[in-house]
């Protein structure tokens, strides 16, 4: 299997070889940041397009199909429509607030995607406290949408806001605690060292039934953490005049629809990487035939496949699924996940304890 | 001046030019969000230190956790466009004086302190220092505080159900 270390070890290697270590990190950094920025576009402009595909085959329609093969330039053409909308100003609203926001969002999407392993080697954060620092950075884009609901200075946007931010608040703890469940398995939480350790089987068959369990808990939790699937409160213009962006216009609502499927491509990618493998290939302990094929498929195309699935998966809940009401939607949280996780979280233990998981 | 000492002079510049900021601005979300920066910075050092656990902590903690429940607390009681009143004379001068005398006592602390040799090596702490240092009863481990902690948490949840729903 293919180690991208050699490539950032040799671009390293060579900037030192003229000159001193302080400038080579510093441009190592701003060349990692150039990366990272552009990949993030690539992945939101796949994640609208398969969106935009995946709910077309969902209604039984086409989906964009006029521009471009496929449609695949629809997606061009909706980014210069984008930028070229005028950002409204809104009168006697908070400006610096008003334009804040979205980059507020936009950053805490950026710091938890760039967390992810992409592949063997390619990973950009990766610190011995990896979940944690994914969870926390996460956590920052509440902010950004409770200054966006203030700073538009319109009711409806404030409670759209509030709504949000209760929610998205409320949700991040029982996905907190299914991943808890996966590291009470692995005892590390860096990423690189989870994917290692799913060399000889995925967590999801390792720990059986609550990883399993943690899985679903995990998938309902981060498709609500994001705002979407059935929890979807800010789209719902026609019922509850959408959300904490409806004063949004222009590149700024671009910015919040970019960090939000970015941001499940970010759920799904966590998922992937804790539960089913990351970009470690399907090896069952003994085969070793069967394991030496799976290696030949690259590390970036089993993380971008099992992510995408996972994608899918998502958006499959989102599609099938009615619109819940917001006290729907908190009791669920409170009265339903959090208890199952917390109960699954002590089954895990047990297990772990006892060594029942394989 | 290596790449340590740029970064670590941006980022208190930062703490600084946002913590005055937090406390001359009239209104009170933007402080809340000058404040969120100051935070930001901090984790900004602790990072810089390769204490990622701590760093993670603060961002979660305080940028996530404490900053959210100011920012709410702020849009649930506060009427639109809510400004600071100018300070009254009296006020003024106390405050003045306080500030002052705090900044004696650091300033007489830092001076006078000896800051002992730097004992820091490089490389992160292990999770499972930081876990077993926690939840342990040994020396310089700390179950007590831990769980202390905790009980103070509970009493809290408890009182704020209490306040609530006023049964």
């Amino acid at each position: 299997m293919f180690d991208f270390g050699i490539i950032t070890s040799w671009i390293h290697n060579w900037l030192l070889s003229f000159m001193p270590l302080g400038l080579a990190t510093f441009i190592e950094c701003v060349l990692i940041g150039i990366c990272i920025i552009l990949l993030y576009i690539i992945v939101a402009v796949i994640m609208i397009y398969m969106e935009r595909k995946v709910c077309a085959a969902f209604q039984c329609r086409l989906g964009p199909n006029r521009v471009g093969p496929w449609g695949t330039i629809q997606l061009v053409c909706d980014v210069i429509k984008m930028l070229t909308k005028e950002i409204i100003s809104i009168r006697s609203s908070d400006k610096f607030l008003y334009n804040l926001a979205p980059f507020i969002v936009i950053l805490a999407s950026v710091m938890a995607f760039s967390c992810l392993p992409f592949g063997r080697g390619l990973e950009v954060l990766d610190f011995n406290v990896g979940i944690f620092f994914l969870m926390a950075s996460s956590s920052i884009g509440v902010v950004g949408v409770l200054l966006a609901g203030w700073g538009s200075n319109n009711k409806y946007s404030l409670i759209g806001a509030m709504r949000s931010g209760a929610q998205m608040i409320s949700y991040e703890l029982s996905a907190s605690i299914s991943l808890l469940t996966i590291i009470v398995l692995t005892d590390t939480m860096q990423f690189s060292e989870i994917v290692m350790r799913q060399q000889d089987a995925w967590f999801i068959f390792k720990g059986h039934i609550p990883a399993f369990i943690a899985f679903v808990i995990y998938l309902i939790a981060g498709n609500a953490e994001v705002n979407r699937g059935p929890f979807d409160l800010p789209e719902a213009e026609s019922e509850l005049t959408a959300g904490f962006h409806t004063e949004y216009s222009g590149m700024h609502f671009g910015l919040f629809y970019v960090a939000e499927f970015v941001n499940l491509f970010v759920v799904a990618g966590v998922a992937s990487t804790v539960f089913l493998g990351g970009w470690m290939p399907l090896h069952i302990a003994g085969w070793e035939g069967f394991n030496a094929i799976m290696d030949y498929i690259p590390s970036v195309v089993w993380f971008f496949g099992k992510t995408l699935f996972v994608v899918w998966l998502l958006m499959w809940m989102k599609w099938t699924f009615p619109r819940l009401r917001i006290d729907q939607i908190l009791t669920l949280e409170w009265k339903y996940l959090i208890p199952i996780s917390m109960l699954n979280l002590l089954i895990m233990t047990i297990i772990v304890v006892f060594k029942l998981h394989f | 001046m290596d790449i340590q000492t740029i970064i670590f002079i941006i980022l208190a510049a930062i703490i600084g030019v946002c913590s005055i900021l937090a406390i001359t601005t009239k209104r009170i979300l933007r402080s809340a969000t000058f404040l969120l920066f100051v935070l930001f910075a901090t984790a900004g050092i602790y990072f810089q230190l390769n204490y990622s656990f701590l760093g993670a902590v603060q961002l979660l903690i305080y940028a996530g956790g404490i900053t959210i429940l100011y920012v709410f607390s702020i849009l649930l009681t506060s009427s639109d466009g809510d400004k600071a009143e100018p300070l009254k004379n009296k006020k003024m001068i106390i405050g003045l004086l306080s500030t002052l005398a705090g900044l004696a006592v650091c300033i007489y602390v830092i001076v006078k302190h000896k800051f002992t040799e730097s004992v820091f090596q490089s490389g992160e702490l292990e999770i499972r220092t930081i876990g077993y240092s926690l939840m342990g009863t040994e020396k310089y481990q700390y179950l007590l505080p831990f769980e202390v902690i905790s009980i103070l948490l509970l009493a809290c949840i408890v009182g704020g159900i209490m306040i609530a729903r006023k049964r």
